[in-house]
Order: structure tokens, then C-alpha cells, then sequence
């Protein structure tokens, strides 16, 4: 009984085996770009972006179809545009990041969702804005690995100057000129994964696999590493028990996945050793030091 | 010869400047304090003379140092410390010279790490994340990590602020070890007693050098009445600045 709900669906079907892996590519490059995100104050940074890819995703699907590489050559390019205009507007005019993606990120979605309105139908739009991972194909599976690849190659490449930049910026600003160039791949990698996402969620709710899960791991240690750790753990154990969720119920496997992560966070909120509401409320006795 | 070479600079913000027309030099090896009423343009000269912000007008020029040749101590506000980040690895950032972006931390810079934070008396504290230390422990931090750094020019914006008086005479005490080691040390500082005892040498700031030689000769009660007066506002609406000469405004 417990092998058919668990393990049978993805012995069984391929779908979901192929599902089954994108969710743990998107979690291992994902989450630590999402733990960034939060790090640096940048979460709904991160969303503004999910809604920048939409116009280039829109041209894709305007010239192809729903062709899924022309959607994510577009939705890549649309939002390389948009964080590199917004991160360049920012740094030479001294106008807050946010503000600035904000601008970009409004028209972007605007004209997104006038390109989509123009030749697509309401279930056309259903799918750009929500994603459906059963349906995603082999090449399509390893476009997502690809660049799940490319986001930690990269991530470790720019890992101790996004480290620095994120703690003291002006230090990093004293001893090397890396920091607006990480910033700028860190940016760049933050629309690879919401296009990765975009693949499996949807605009909507792609950047929800890198979030939640930083999310969870703040209320858990005090430690990047294991901060990143935990970030990716939860973010797989939500992309595999969404997936069951959503074989078992038929819950649409964006939304469940998604709701699993809440859930997880939910929990860590509550009972998190880290500012858990619970170990606020009974700390225990004091220490000696 | 003069580790710092300043050519009438302006640094500001928006063409609204913080600091006019800064002419002078440091000599290499100088224990400068740099004071002057909030708002006087401290933190500005600091920053332009590390690089963070490029001048206005003019030039500074440092005498034969390279950028990385220079250790900057920011206000501990500038620093984000609820970013989950141990003792130990915040002073590691000092070895950027040495490790940049993929060089390894092995045994001996692992040492020097250790030696650094025994040496401003955080011994136990290597795994502490920063967000848990007291405001005079991050001081610490920050002295270790210049320690670390081993620059010739030391740039220090008002390193003793809101912390006790044995954590300032054990932090003084490094000051005066790096001057007597032949660094340059620049520090903006508040405390006039400390200013009198420690610095041979003073800049009084007002938004421009209202005075700058010899402490004792510098350090005046005339002198901290002009630099009170000049600190004028920000004004949105002020016209194109046509003075060369900022003294001439002091009169």
C-alpha cells in the first residue's frame, strides 16, 4: 500500500520519473539561488522577475506555439533584458534595486499578457501562467538540467564575492571591482531558474521552489551552509511529495507542489529551532553563557 | 614621500558636493585624524580616498599603493549582520588579496585567521555568527580583519563609536602598533582628548579643510567654531560652485 502511493507512480510512469528529476534539478539549483534571494533582501525581486520572463515567453509561443525551447529562449531573453536594465539602472543612478525592476518588471508583464492575448486561448494562458511538469518531455528535461548545471557552476564561481557583497558591500568594493559583476551573474541566474521553473510551475509560481524553501532553512541554522543544505533538502522533499500529491488527487502538481512547500514552512515557522514560534514561547531554562 | 596626494577635490553626491576643494598631502607613515562636526564630509573623504566614490572634481593620488594596498574599516551600521556569516570566516574575507576568488584557505591563512582574531582578544568566538556579537565585539572583528589585510595605507571611519573604554584602548593600541610599524593611518574620529593624545596630525573637516598640520597647532577652539559654522545644509536649488579656493569662504 505504501509502496503503490510512494514509490509506484514513478516506477510505473515515466512522466512522473522524468517529472521526479526535474523537481530535484530545480531544487539543487534553485534553492541556493533562492537562499541568496532572501539573503540579500531580494525576494520579491524574485518575483517581479517570474512576471518579467512573460513576454518573451509570449513571443516564443506567438512564433512556435507552445513550443517549450522557443518559450524559454524568449523568457530567457526577456528577463536577461529586464535584470540587466534594472541592475544597470540601479547601479549608475542610485535608484533601489526594487524600484528600478519594479519599472521593467510592470511593463514587462503588461506586455506579456497583451502578446499572449492577441493569438492565444484562455487554456494557452492557463499554461504560461502555471506550467504543467507531467507534460514536460525529454529534451525539455534536459534543457532544465542544463541549466541546473550551469546555475551551480556558475554559483561557485561567484560564490565568495555574492558572499561578501551580501555582508559588507563596501568592503568588497575596497579590495576588488567583482561585485557588480557577480551581481549582475547572480541576476542572470536568477532568470535561468525562474525559467527552469516556469518549465514546471508556471510564471506564477516558479519562483515558489526558490523561496519557501530559503524560507524553511532560515528557521532552522544560523549557518550558510547548512542554511543551503536544508534550503534544497526541503525543496526536493516538496517536489517529490507534491508530485505523489498531485498523481494521487489530481491536484494540478504546480500548485501541489507548492502547497507542500508551504506546508514544510508552515511547520518551521512553528516548531524551527531558530525563532520557531514554539521555542519563543517555551525557551526553557536559561544558559550559564 | 606622500602615500596620498590630493589635487582640489571635490567628492559628493548628485553634484552636490560633501567635501570642496581639497588641496594637500599625507606623508607615508602619518597618523592623521580626520574630525569635523556630523555632516562634515568624513565618511565622504574616506570613501573617496578607498575608491568607493570617484571625485567631482580633481584627483587623489596614492603614492605608488595599489587599491588592494589599502585595509577600509566601514561604520559597523554599512554592515548587514543579520547575514549568517561565523567570526571566522568574516575575518577571512581579509585574505582577499591572497585568495581572491578561488584561492583555498589552507592551514597557515587558517592560522593567520585565528592569530588575527586572538590578537583583538575574541579567542572562542571563531564560530559565533557576527549577528550574535556586541556592538565593541564587531569592532573587534573589524580591527582583526584589517589586521588580516596587512595594508600599508589603513583607513578607518570612526572606529571607536559606542563602544567602552577598554575595548577603545586595546583597539588604540593596534592604531599605534601600525603607525609604528610605518603604515599610514587615517581615522575619523569624534573624540577631541583622543584626538589631542594619540594623532600628530589633524584635518579639521567642514564640507572643506578648514585647518590641517599639527594636532597642537590645529586642534583649536577658533578652529572647531569655524568648522561648526561652515557645515552648511544640502540646498537643492544651489548654483554651480565657482570657488577655487574654499578658504576664501571660511574668512
Amino acid at each position: 500500500m505504501i509502496y503503490d502511493v510512494l514509490i509506484g507512480p514513478f516506477t510505473e510512469f515515466e512522466f512522473m520519473r522524468r517529472a521526479l528529476a526535474a523537481v530535484i534539478a530545480l531544487a539543487l539549483a534553485g534553492a541556493p539561488i533562492g537562499m541568496f534571494l532572501m539573503l540579500r533582501r531580494m525576494s520579491l525581486v524574485g518575483d517581479a522577475m517570474a512576471h518579467a520572463i512573460l513576454p518573451g515567453a509570449a513571443v516564443g509561443f506567438l512564433l512556435s506555439g507552445l513550443n517549450l525551447f522557443a518559450m524559454t529562449a524568449g523568457g530567457l531573453i526577456a528577463g536577461f533584458a529586464v535584470a540587466i536594465l534594472a541592475g544597470v539602472v540601479a547601479r549608475s543612478t542610485g535608484l533601489k534595486e526594487d524600484a528600478s525592476l519594479a519599472t521593467f518588471y510592470l511593463a514587462s508583464l503588461a506586455l506579456g499578457v497583451t502578446i499572449v492575448s492577441i493569438k492565444g486561448t484562455n487554456i494557452d494562458l492557463l499554461h504560461v501562467l502555471f506550467g504543467n511538469i507531467l507534460a514536460m518531455d525529454d529534451q525539455t528535461l534536459l534543457v532544465v538540467a542544463i541549466n541546473a548545471t550551469i546555475t551551480l557552476l556558475v554559483l561557485a564561481v561567484i560564490y565568495r564575492p555574492l558572499v561578501i557583497e551580501s555582508v559588507d558591500p563596501l568592503f568588497l568594493r575596497t579590495v576588488s571591482r567583482a561585485g557588480g559583476p557577480a551581481h549582475l551573474a547572480f541576476l542572470a541566474l536568477v532568470v535561468i531558474n525562474l525559467v527552469n521553473g516556469f518549465q514546471a510551475l508556471g510564471t506564477l509560481l516558479a519562483v515558489g521552489l526558490m523561496i519557501l524553501p530559503a524560507g524553511i532553512a532560515r528557521f532552522w541554522s544560523h549557518d550558510l551552509t547548512a542554511m543551503i543544505c536544508i534550503a534544497v533538502t526541503a525543496a526536493a522533499v516538496s517536489g517529490y511529495a507534491g508530485l505523489v500529491l498531485s498523481f494521487q488527487t489530481r491536484v494540478p502538481s504546480g500548485p501541489a507542489i507548492i502547497l507542500v512547500a508551504t506546508v514544510i514552512y508552515v511547520v518551521s515557522v512553528l516548531f524551527g529551532r531558530v525563532g520557531g514560534i514554539v521555542r519563543q514561547l517555551f525557551p526553557g531554562r536559561h544558559l550559564e553563557a | 614621500m606622500a602615500a596620498l596626494h590630493f589635487h582640489n577635490v571635490t567628492l559628493g553626491y548628485d553634484r552636490h558636493p560633501a567635501v570642496h576643494h581639497l588641496n594637500g598631502e599625507i606623508a607615508q607613515g602619518a597618523l592623521v585624524a580626520v574630525i569635523g562636526p556630523n555632516g562634515a564630509g568624513k565618511s565622504t573623504l574616506l570613501r573617496g580616498i578607498v575608491g568607493i566614490l570617484k571625485p567631482l572634481d580633481g584627483s587623489i593620488h596614492l603614492g605608488g599603493l595599489d587599491r588592494r594596498d589599502i585595509a577600509y574599516l566601514p561604520q559597523s551600521a554599512e554592515i548587514d549582520r543579520s547575514f549568517p556569516i561565523s567570526v571566522f570566516d568574516f575575518v577571512g574575507t581579509g585574505l582577499w588579496r591572497a585568495t581572491s576568488l578561488f584561492g583555498g584557505v589552507g592551514k597557515a591563512a587558517r592560522e593567520k585567521i585565528l592569530r588575527a582574531i586572538a590578537s583583538v582578544g575574541l579567542n572562542g568566538f571563531e564560530n559565533r555568527p557576527i549577528g550574535t556579537l556586541s556592538g565593541g565585539q564587531m569592532q573587534r572583528v573589524l580591527f582583526a580583519r584589517v589586521l588580516l589585510q596587512d595594508a600599508r595605507l589603513i583607513v578607518l571611519d570612526e572606529p571607536f563609536n559606542a563602544i567602552d573604554s577598554k575595548t577603545t584602548a586595546d583597539l588604540l593600541a593596534l592604531v599605534q602598533r601600525w603607525h609604528g610599524e610605518g603604515r599610514t593611518v587615517l581615522a575619523a574620529l569624534h573624540d577631541m582628548e583622543m584626538v589631542r593624545n594619540h594623532f600628530a596630525e589633524t584635518l579639521v573637516l567642514a564640507r572643506g579643510p578648514v585647518a590641517w598640520g599639527p594636532t597642537a597647532e590645529v586642534l583649536t577652539p577658533e578652529n572647531l567654531l569655524v568648522a561648526m559654522r561652515m557645515c552648511e545644509a544640502f540646498d537643492d536649488s544651489a548654483a554651480a560652485c565657482a570657488a577655487d579656493d574654499i578658504s576664501s569662504r571660511a574668512a
